[in-house]
């Protein structure tokens, strides 16, 4: 299906208390043509993993401002790889130190974006990485 | 087919990907809803429509609760969600945020929680909805809760798709006039006025009540009750599921159960009927023909109608 619908989750992991940055994201997202699913503040990785199952997302964007992400990006990861869904991608945003981009990479993220990241950026990344992997 | 199968089994992956397969209406998920269908019939489909912003997710959500886990320890069934939020109608993208009023669902296996777009579907509700409610009902939901995009007047698809039809108002929505208007409020089943905790509350009451007492009683009897409720704290909750209960058991015994099963398939078949005679239909016409006539549409020598006559009759002389 050429005019297939890209699909993404746009979710907050951990504690942080506001979403403004995903918001935003969500938005240019979505005029840029996809079709976001967008779950709120405050979920565990159990709760992404899940919606990401229900949505059949082909991308998870992840905002972390808290600090936490060394420890909930690897439990989402696995979480998604248990439930047979390896094929999805992984974006982060938010505030990750320099030194921690090339680890969570490594693991398999596709794209980390700090404040500042142009939102044409992130929609081409996804494009490419969503359509590049369907052939 | 291996994905049917698999689904059937009760694999959560297979009927995720499946429900895409029939989302985007693909050749595989054309063949699986033909896979699948004689699966279906079970589930009891509830639509849950009305004005955005009167608290439809909130109530879906509490909906949900209550059916997995009835208060009096009742019978648990399971329920999948079909939430409908709209289509950019500029650039095609959504934003599906009814899951936020629904983590109190998350962890739970017996739940399924599917978001749509609606594609540019005017009625309410995404062409693909009644594709994607057929796939739960083969995986075997018991209730399926279809949430409408917020509804104005005219978005009444979901009553030919579900058996019972919530329609939720609030206080302080427009005045008895609104009320006796065509179109939404006729479709309902049940009416729900959440917020109940809000003024106005007694003049929507009446309101909704004189418009029922006007209206001719449409299914066999069944006069549609007003339910009261405050979603967020669960208040009313009981008395809107017993109503549910009540209309099920309604559509039961006076056989309206079957009338609408008939009606609803025998519509979906004739809109596949239609699309298909019109493919085959215009394979026997040349394309050169086609477009004379369409030429002489344009130049205004052909009506529509008369465009029509003269294509049927094998294009222009």
């Amino acid at each position: 299906m050429t005019d297939r619908k890209i699909r993404v989750l746009v979710a907050k992991p951990g504690l942080d208390g506001h979403d403004r940055g995903a918001k935003v994201v969500a938005r240019a997202l979505r005029d840029a043509g996809m079709e976001v699913i967008y779950t709120g503040l405050r979920q565990t990785p159990e709760m992404i993993a899940e919606a990401a199952l229900q949505e059949d997302v082909d991308a998870v964007g992840l905002s972390i401002l808290s600090g936490a992400h060394m420890a909930l990006v690897p439990a989402i990861l696995d979480l998604l790889k248990a439930n047979g869904q390896e094929h999805v991608k992984v974006f982060i945003g938010g505030i990750i130190p320099e030194e921690d981009i090339p680890p969570l990479l490594a693991m398999g993220v596709a794209g980390v974006y700090g404040p500042g990241a142009s939102t044409e950026t992130i929609i081409q990344d996804i494009r490419q990485a969503v359509v590049g992997s369907q052939g | 087919m291996e994905l049917a199968e698999s689904l059937l089994a009760g694999n959560r992956l297979a009927l995720a990907r499946a429900l895409s397969q029939v989302e985007n209406d693909t050749s595989e998920g054309r063949q699986l809803l033909s896979a699948l269908f004689p699966y279906t019939g079970r589930a009891h489909l509830i639509g849950v429509t009305g004005a955005p912003g009167t608290g439809k997710s909130s109530l879906v959500n509490q909906l949900a609760r209550f059916f997995r886990q009835p208060p009096g320890g009742g019978k648990s069934s399971s329920v999948a969600i079909i939430a409908v939020d709209p289509s950019s109608p500029f650039t095609g993208g959504a934003l599906l945020g009814d899951r936020i009023r629904m983590r109190d669902l998350a962890g739970d296996p017996g739940v399924f929680i599917r978001s749509m777009a609606s594609r540019g579907a005017l009625g309410g509700l995404a062409a693909a909805a009644s594709g994607v409610a057929l796939v739960f009902d083969a995986a075997g939901f018991e209730i399926i809760l279809i949430e409408t995009v917020g509804a104005g007047q005219a978005e009444v698809d979901i009553a030919r798709l579900a058996h019972t039809t919530l329609v939720v108002e609030t206080p302080g929505l427009g005045d008895d006039i609104q009320a006796i208007k065509a179109g939404l409020l006729e479709i309902a089943d049940i009416l729900v006025i959440n917020k109940a905790d809000q003024p106005g509350l007694e003049k929507a009451e009446r309101a909704l009540k004189s418009m029922l007492e006007l209206a001719p009683s449409r299914t066999n009897g069944w006069a549609p009750p007003i339910c009261c409720t405050i979603a967020t704290q669960g208040i009313g909750l009981a008395d809107l599921v017993d109503a549910i209960h009540r209309h099920r058991l309604h559509l039961d015994q006076t056989g309206e159960w079957q009338q609408r099963e008939r009606d609803r398939l025998r519509a979906e078949m004739e809109l596949i009927l239609h699309a298909a005679l019109i493919d085959r239909w215009r394979e026997t016409i040349p394309e050169a023909d086609y477009q004379a006539v369409l030429a002489a549409l344009l130049e205004r020598r052909l009506s529509p109608r008369q465009a029509v006559e003269k294509l049927l009759n094998g294009g222009l002389p």
